[in-house]
């Protein structure tokens, strides 16, 4: 072998060393803003007592990384094939020696384990008495959540109040999902057939993001959700307009009524229509894509993809598989006059 | 491999004969271990291009490289091809060659179903892959109709109503077919391995190597029934309505992780034993020194096979199996950090104190064993459910087990091919190409994997085509894209490696002076193996240190040896396996369907009839 690689092989290794010594510098200094999916800052009590405990793994992990590759390093170095030197001596192992490097890993796994199951049982979903229940509703590509103590249905956007338990009761209307919001909760998988649960209780106010973890088809990297945690005052007058019987339209405003022609009108030919899929409360009822009730009071439209404003609910309406590819929702021979009442109508649903 | 150069008498050494025909028809184990390498490599050159492309579209965040659609199949087909036909069909490479010579056989214990094995495993390749270009036949609206539910095929996104199209048949019937090359494989070394063993080859005199493809066997033949019930489950809901995974009909979408993951644990240790075996061979060779502990890396690595079977519903902790559930597949995952430990140990023990000689197979060896422990550390993290809780399903796991099974598998089977290339093709790959191949693809691997811890911590979910700018993951994503880049370049430099050293010329029997069996032979082997079946004394029969002669092989054998002449008959039976896939695949259409397949199984019923009564001589 040639010199070269000697002097090479320690270098390759200690940069990953100092790379990752960097790296986890760099990430726990930087603030949580910059990544707002991580799991390295966390906002809730269960997501706190997972990187706790994440953290006391990893340095175990950086212990043993350390020690080993420094141990093979020496190694390396020190018993390198140099000219002349004699043929070793020919050792086929050690009883002792052996008992000692099995017994060390078993300790560490002891020092490890102990903390796990600690921890498996606090964040393993049950909720005190008194949390705020929604259920949350996974479907191919958006999420549906619903407050059944409170009467809201709503999509995409789940609203929280700092400092309440919270208790997720989730499962599927199609295929296998996973909700979560990184910074608030571990996942848990969103099954047909099957009922989870997650609880944990907010920390900190502002918006959050989230997404569908479960490989669930076509757009499963467009299935993103947030999760709003105001004060609990702002929640209860979320609440209050989210329940809030909708005002009919405004007859002076002869874009929304057009708009809501448009919205009800069955379209030929496959009876598409809005009202077959989309619950607006006094209007229609259809289950099966979002509720639109309150449609102008969300941040985004198509699970978290494009912001609500004109021109983005303009082009969903255009073809909703260019933004979202497999789209359940079809794409409707709407006219640029209709696409604009809709608009007018859906931003009006506040 | 050609003709053996040894000289011989007509009456007492049989020559390998030459041409196409006498390599579809071989049963000689050693050229179905060359079938195997090359066509396992050109499944790995072809799994890696999917991995770049798919590398370019994360390159950016809201690239448009490739469509959803393109980019959900080819993470499908990038899985697949890796585990079951690149990674496996690699392995079983080595088995076929090296195996029979560690022990001292001619062959293996069935040469034809060896053959079949291998047939079944190509066919059944080109049969999933043909998915790609097999739009138009199907009616559908783009060229390719490749698999397109991920490796592990979730139920019930694989369902009629959820995957009508023709995906996931070219998936299921694929890993069928697949299944019956890998479980005649299985049964077929586990035989050779215990009862064709030269005489004084006791199984703790057993190379490491050996060992540890003994263990990788009963795990094939233990695991792939498991996955075979559960793909035909699938196939009968969806070709019969039947409704094991349909919840509307009181199925149930766990069985399927159940049952894949019961197969798909130890489908991991199937994959990374037999490197572990390879370094095993390699480090004490170039170290000079034998095994440290050999007892004990053979009892680690039966342990790892044995644990592996009681640790699968990790792989399912974001299910909510209840905290007791988790709790003990929790320990029974970190329990086997305790073996792996013990074997990394032993391999750092038995370079220390030695003469290290740092040639290519070398390199590769020590660069598994410093890789892999970066993918056995972040094991042990995401073995913690609650942290797993926040990994699984994000790009942390996807660099864990990259670390395992490229840091690990690959790097291991790439010393191998360092290692045994002159025992195979009688000439050595360049040690200047081959150490800047080692050298990129370390260099590659960890611009890649590296920053997807990083990357998989701060909320990267797996199997996502795309991605926003405010994530704040843009730069780990180019670097990882730019690692892939390397990487490629690295293993370009291997094939040209191969390229440049095709005329070199190496006729030592030991180049390496190591201490196994199947360097007491000539470089390649005559088709017979061994002219007199070797007595062996001791582990290390070639090192003399060890007290013990070595074998020495006679240039003719002196008594005739019989050597099993080839047969069409395996390849025409894993044709009429193929036909029957190929007529389960149309089953949307009743009676083309019936037909083919009725002519499928009468080719197989005929061809295995054949074979069973050919007389099977020179």
């Amino acid at each position: 072998m040639g010199r070269a690689s000697i002097r090479y092989a320690p270098a390759a290794r200690w940069a990953t060393v100092v790379a990752l010594g960097a790296a986890v510098a760099v990430l726990t200094a930087c603030s949580g803003d910059s990544y707002p999916q991580s799991t390295l800052h966390p906002l809730s009590d269960q997501t706190s007592a997972i990187d706790a405990l994440y953290r006391h793994v990893f340095w175990w992990a950086v212990l043993v990384f350390v020690v080993v590759q420094t141990t093979l390093l020496v190694t390396l170095i020190r018993f390198r094939n140099r000219p002349g030197a004699a043929e070793p001596r020919q050792i086929h192992g050690s009883t002792l020696v052996e008992i000692t490097w099995t017994l060390a890993p078993a300790a560490i796994i002891i020092a490890i384990a102990i903390p796990t199951i600690r921890t498996i049982f606090e964040v393993s979903g049950a909720a005190p008495a008194g949390a705020l229940q929604v259920d949350v509703i996974g479907h191919q590509w958006w999420w549906e959540f619903r407050y059944p103590e409170l009467g809201v249905v709503t999509a995409n956007e789940l609203h929280l109040p700092q400092g309440r338990p919270v208790a997720l009761k989730i499962s599927s209307a199609d295929v296998i999902h996973s909700f979560w919001a990184p910074r608030l909760s571990g996942k848990r998988d969103a099954m047909p057939g099957r009922i989870t649960r997650l609880a944990f209780t907010p920390d900190s106010l502002g918006t959050y993001l989230g997404q569908c973890a479960e490989y669930c088809g076509d757009s499963h990297a467009n299935m993103r959700l947030r999760v709003m945690v105001s004060s609990p005052a702002d929640f209860q007058a979320w609440v209050t307009a989210q329940t809030a019987a909708p005002a009919p339209s405004d007859s002076t405003q002869t874009l929304v009524l057009a708009g809501e022609d448009a919205f009800e009108k069955i379209r030929q030919p496959g009876n598409h229509s809005c009202i077959a899929c989309h619950t607006i409360a006094g209007v229609s009822g259809g289950v099966i894509g979002p509720n639109l009730t309150h449609v102008g009071s969300r941040t985004t439209i198509a699970a978290g993809v494009l912001p609500n404003d004109s021109a983005a609910i303009a082009r969903w309406l255009h073809d909703p598989s260019a933004v979202k590819p497999g789209s359940l929702m079809p794409t409707i021979d709407l006219t640029d006059q209709e696409i604009a009442a809709l608009v007018a109508y859906l931003q009006s649903k506040k | 491999m050609g003709t053996t150069t040894i000289p011989h008498t007509e009456t007492t050494a049989p020559v390998a004969p030459t041409g196409v025909w006498s390599w579809i028809t071989t049963t000689d184990h050693k050229r179905i271990g060359v079938l195997y390498g090359v066509t396992a490599f050109i499944f790995f050159l072809l799994g890696g291009f999917e991995a770049l492309i798919i590398r370019l579209q994360l390159g950016s965040p809201n690239n448009t490289l490739v469509s959803a659609e393109v980019y959900n199949q080819l993470f499908t087909m990038h899985g697949t091809t890796m585990v079951f036909l690149a990674i496996m069909p690699l392995s079983a490479a080595f088995f076929n060659f090296i195996i029979p010579l560690q022990i001292g056989a001619r062959d293996v214990a069935f040469p034809r179903l060896n053959a079949f094995s291998y047939w079944v495993f190509l066919l059944a390749g080109l049969f999933i892959n043909f998915s790609f270009v097999a739009g138009p036949l199907f009616g559908a609206n783009g060229l390719s109709v490749a698999p397109n539910g991920g490796w592990f095929g979730y139920a019930n996104l694989t369902s009629v109503q959820y995957s009508p199209g023709p995906n996931i048949d070219f998936w299921v019937l694929g890993l069928q077919i697949l299944g019956i090359a890998s479980l005649a494989a299985g049964f077929n070394f586990i035989t050779t391995i215990i009862n064709l063993r030269a005489p004084g080859m006791k199984l703790m005199r057993m190379p490491v190597f050996t060992w540890m493809s003994f263990v990788t066997q009963f795990l094939i033949i233990t695991a792939f029934p498991v996955i075979t019930i559960g793909l035909v489950f699938l196939l009968f809901d969806r070709v019969f309505g039947t409704t094991f995974y349909n919840v509307a009909a009181g199925g149930d979408v766990l069985l399927w992780q159940h049952l894949f993951w019961l197969f798909g644990h130890p489908e991991v240790y199937i994959l990374i034993l037999p490197a572990m075996g390879i370094v095993s061979e390699v480090l004490p060779t170039f170290s000079h020194k034998p095994l440290f502990g050999y007892a004990v890396v053979v009892y680690s690595g039966v342990l790892i096979g044995v644990v592996g079977w009681g640790v699968w519903a990790h792989h399912m902790f974001a299910t909510g199996l209840g905290p007791i559930a988790d709790s003990v597949f929790s320990a029974s995952t970190m329990l086997i950090a305790v073996p792996t430990g013990v074997k990394i140990f032993n391999w750092i023990a038995t370079m220390w104190g030695g003469r290290l000689e740092f040639k290519t197979a070398m390199l590769f060896a020590v660069g598994f064993v410093s890789m892999f422990i970066i993918g056995g550390l972040s094991g042990v993290m995401h073995a913690s459910p609650p942290a797993d809780l926040q990994q699984t399903d994000t790009y942390f796991v996807v660099a864990h087990f990259h670390y395992v099974l490229f840091g690990g598998a690959i790097l291991g089977l790439f010393a191998g091919m360092y290692y045994w290339w002159p025992k195979v093709f009688g000439r050595r790959l360049r040690e200047g190409l081959g150490k800047t191949h080692f050298w990129l693809l370390l260099i590659g691997m960890n611009l890649t994997f590296f920053p997807m811890h990083f990357s998989g911590l701060l909320g990267m979910p797996r199997r996502i085509y795309t991605y926003g700018a405010d994530l704040g993951l843009n730069t780990f994503n180019l670097i990882s894209t730019i690692g892939a880049v390397v990487t490629a370049v690295a293993l370009l430099v291997f094939v040209y490696n191969i390229w440049a050293s095709r005329h070199d010329r190496e006729t030592e029997a030991n180049p390496w002076n190591a201490a196994t069996l199947e360097w007491s032979v000539s470089s390649p082997p005559p088709v017979y193996n061994f002219a007199v079946i070797p007595t062996v004394q001791s582990r290390l029969p070639l090192w003399v240190a060890d007290g013990v002669t070595p074998a020495t092989q006679p240039s003719v054998p002196p008594a005739p040896i019989h050597v099993p002449g080839g047969s069409h008959w395996p390849p025409l039976t894993a044709v009429g396996i193929l036909i029957m896939g190929v007529g389960a695949l149309l089953h949307h259409a009743f009676l083309p369907s019936l037909i083919t397949a009725l002519f499928g199984l009468a080719v197989t019923v005929v061809s295995i009839y054949r074979w069973a009564f050919e007389p099977f001589e020179v």
